[in-house]
């Protein structure tokens, strides 16, 4: 009883401070949720080691390109989705938005693939990590599996993923 | 293995300048209507160049930080120079009008010059907004000394650790070489025309 006690003030504390990194409108279980993370965090997607096709997308809601090709990433998930194709959708938008701006962004389109905040502002950084080519430029796609892994500087139709996503597919 | 494939690519990767090469004058319309090359600045000795424009967040979030470096380091020789190289059709937030009334609002006390018919930003291989190009005046040349970023933090300017741009800069004052000479930062495709 005294650890339930403990936990409680425990998850009271940690809310209260903002200490869990996810952030959730409260209006109904039907809301979007999005996590934030720094990049450490993040980039083990950018390795993961099994028998999936990965299709990392940066954008963000104040970027016109990226927002017109959401459709074709958020078609390859539900496509493939049964086919061990994993869509995430990285926002680079500015975290102090989430409940202006992303949140209700995501309900509006309906997202349905992975979507999280990559809330990391020294990019000089981790932009390399992500790719040598990468300028720093979105819309940003990478495509990974266990034999391959392209990166995209480039704006996407559903099309031109298939082309790549397809043949990875084990 | 990110290591090794980025260094296979890396050589993909070779439009435009890289530190060292000359850089290319040019004749763009000002906000205040007026054309303006780099020729034109014959006191100094180099320009801040940045690809800018009116929509892009980053470039806002920016915007204070530009008026800074311009009325810090154009006294010593080096204005800060914007060019927006979005095609106004693809992104109306970004017309000429729209550059002036911009200006006028933030009262930049740089030239910000309007790249129309795009032949300039594909030139210096620039990929988005804010994308700086710090070109040190060799005689009647513009040689690139640094390309990439302003600084490490787009969201806090009181967060900064790394002012790259300053830094630079204040090599080149001192006579050295900026290290690093290049940096990279999230920014706003530059808009073309489908």
């Amino acid at each position: 009883m005294k650890y339930i006690g403990t936990i409680i003030i425990m998850l009271a504390v940690f809310a209260g401070l903002n200490f869990f990194p996810v952030y959730a409108s409260p209006v109904s279980a039907e809301d979007k949720e999005i996590e934030v993370m720094d990049f450490d965090t993040f980039s083990p997607r950018l390795e993961m080691d099994n028998d999936s096709v990965y299709v990392i997308n940066f954008w963000a809601t104040w970027c016109a390109p990226c927002v017109r090709e959401l459709p074709a990433f958020e078609q390859l998930n539900e496509t493939y989705s049964d086919r061990k194709v994993k869509v995430i959708l990285v926002s680079l938008d500015n975290p102090d938005l989430i409940d202006d701006r992303v949140i209700p962004f995501m309900e509006r389109m309906d997202l349905q693939s992975e979507v999280l905040l990559l809330d990391d502002p020294n990019s000089n950084r981790w932009i390399p990590l992500v790719s040598e080519e990468w300028s720093g430029a979105i819309p940003a796609t990478v495509i990974y599996s266990a034999g391959h892994r392209s990166f995209h500087e480039r704006e996407f139709e559903f099309d031109e993923l298939e082309e790549i996503v397809l043949p990875l597919i084990q | 293995m990110l290591l090794l494939i980025g260094i296979y690519s890396t050589g993909l990767f070779a439009q435009g300048y890289e530190v060292g090469d000359i850089a290319t004058d040019f004749r763009l319309l000002n906000v205040d209507g007026n054309y303006v090359s780099m020729a034109d600045y014959e006191d100094a000795k180099g320009i801040v160049l940045i690809f800018s424009c009116n929509h892009c967040p980053y470039v806002v979030a920016y915007e204070d930080r530009m008026i800074e470096l311009h009325n810090t380091y154009a006294p010593k020789g080096f204005p800060v120079v914007a060019v927006n190289p979005n095609d106004s059709i693809a992104e109306p937030r970004d017309s000429y009008t729209k550059m002036i009334e911009r200006a006028e609002e933030k009262n930049f006390p740089f030239d910000y010059l309007v790249d129309a018919d795009q032949l300039i930003y594909p030139e210096y291989g620039a990929t988005r907004t804010p994308h700086v190009y710090l070109l040190k005046k060799e005689g009647d040349q513009f040689r690139v000394a640094y390309i990439g970023a302003i600084d490490d933090n787009y969201r806090d300017a009181s967060a900064v650790e790394e002012h790259f741009l300053a830094n630079a800069i204040d090599a080149l004052l001192a006579g050295e070489h900026p290290d690093p000479d290049y940096t990279r930062a999230i920014g706003c495709t530059i808009k073309v025309q489908d």
